[in-house]
């Protein structure tokens, strides 16, 4: 009974391998350039690499009042 | 030869195939080719909210689209959506099970989800009538804790389970969509992509798996991490993923290319990650360890450039906003704190 359905799992395994098996490749040449394009294309968009000054931060601590 | 052992040989000729075919492509390394540039100067981020009101460990955060509030889950059984910049508490929701493992805040900002070892994930609804947040749904199938969950859009959310599975599911109904399965272990977390046409789930098998969220199939599978992946994101582009793991190392992986690119990880750091984000142009990722601190690594150098210490106990999960503006992170010691 188990060894059956054993046998169904292994042959789903096998498929799914078989899936990934013919799947495209690109060159990890052209995969790494696109990676670092992209990063180098929003770096300037990007505030933890830019820095936020405290004019434009949301997270400003904010400033005391106090009564005069 | 019996049918079991002619599978079986099959099965590891085709994995021969698939090592041989990412090789074949391997003309180059992202080291060679980043060899000319520059390593990111240190980062160093500061601390500038803290959010108070937890009372036991945090186990779970997600932020909303609008880069402003943020969803944290604890087992002191409260989901809490917090007002991040005036450190406000916008819904203090009692949860029914207080083992919470995750939660999870709708793109439209009317939801919030949550599960854990209830092994159900229960959905609020943050937008009812008269401003009381109820359950509104109960999603319950998986056999196992849940680990994480993504919504899709109002009526649609993808679960990960320690059952090994995801599923997808219709809200309205109730109902299991899709079942994602394949993992031979517990799945601990899940992302989905840009374009919200795949998802990818890293489990305790030591691999992530790329999942078309329509038709259910598992497109591609990543090894090489030697413990239990526990963190997993993608980077901004779609292209590539991000994992983090018990063995102490996030690593990349190129969808297109089909392989692991690069990993990021130190003789001095000897903990596991639990948690991992990309920043806004994914030149950085933030990844949360056991030892309390957060590492900021230089993607493509895979060079430390800076640490988030602040916590007193181990960083649990973490979130940089969609604008990239700031990340949070959440811990054990039960305090969310907001950096940038």
């Amino acid at each position: 009974m188990s060894g059956s359905s054993n046998i169904v799992a292994m042959k789903k395994i096998v498929q799914q391998l078989r899936f990934e098996a013919n799947i495209n490749r690109v060159k990890v040449s052209q995969a790494a350039a696109e990676l670092q394009q992209f990063c180098i294309q929003n770096a300037l968009q990007d505030p933890m690499l830019t820095g936020v000054s405290s004019s434009t931060n949301p997270f400003r601590t904010q400033k005391v009042c106090s009564f005069l | 030869m019996g049918e079991m052992e002619q599978l079986r040989k099959e099965a590891e000729s085709l994995k021969d195939e698939i090592t041989a075919a990412r090789k074949a492509v391997q003309d180059l390394t992202l080291q060679d080719h980043v060899a000319g540039t520059a390593v990111v100067g240190r980062v160093q981020l500061k601390i500038r909210k803290t959010l108070r009101g937890h009372l036991a460990k945090i186990y779970a955060l997600h932020w909303g689209t609008d880069s402003k509030l943020c969803v944290s889950a604890s087992q002191d059984g409260k989901l809490i959506v917090w007002d991040s910049c005036t450190t406000n508490k916008v819904h203090a929701i009692p949860l029914k099970s207080s083992w919470v493992m995750t939660c999870s805040y709708a793109p439209s900002g009317n939801m919030v989800a949550c599960g854990g070892l209830d092994n159900m994930c229960s959905i609020y609804n943050l937008k009812g009538k008269d401003g009381n947040v109820k359950v509104m749904h109960e999603l319950a199938a998986h056999t196992g804790y849940l680990s994480c969950c993504r919504f899709l859009n109002d009526n649609e959310i993808i679960t990960s389970s320690g059952d090994c599975t995801c599923v997808l599911w219709d809200i309205e109904t109730g109902s299991q969509k899709t079942v994602f399965a394949g993992h031979l272990g517990d799945c601990m977390s899940l992302a989905v992509a840009p374009d919200f046409n795949t998802f990818i789930s890293g489990a305790c098998d030591y691999t992530a798996k790329l999942w078309d969220i329509r038709d259910g199939q598992c497109r591609q599978t990543f090894g090489g991490h030697e413990s239990d992946i526990n963190a997993i994101g993608f980077f901004p582009n779609g292209n590539a993923v991000i994992t983090g793991s018990d063995d102490a190392s996030c690593k990349l992986y190129d969808l297109r290319s089909d392989q692991e690119l690069i990993t990021y990880q130190d003789s001095s750091i000897m903990c596991g990650v639990t948690s991992i984000a990309p920043s806004f142009s994914g030149r950085l990722i933030l990844a949360g360890y056991d030892d309390f601190n957060c590492n900021i690594w230089d993607s493509l150098k895979a060079e430390r450039v800076g640490v988030l210490s602040g916590h007193d106990n181990r960083v649990s999960c973490i979130g940089v906003t969609p604008d990239g503006m700031a990340c949070c992170t959440g811990s054990w010691d039960s305090f969310l704190k907001i950096w940038n």
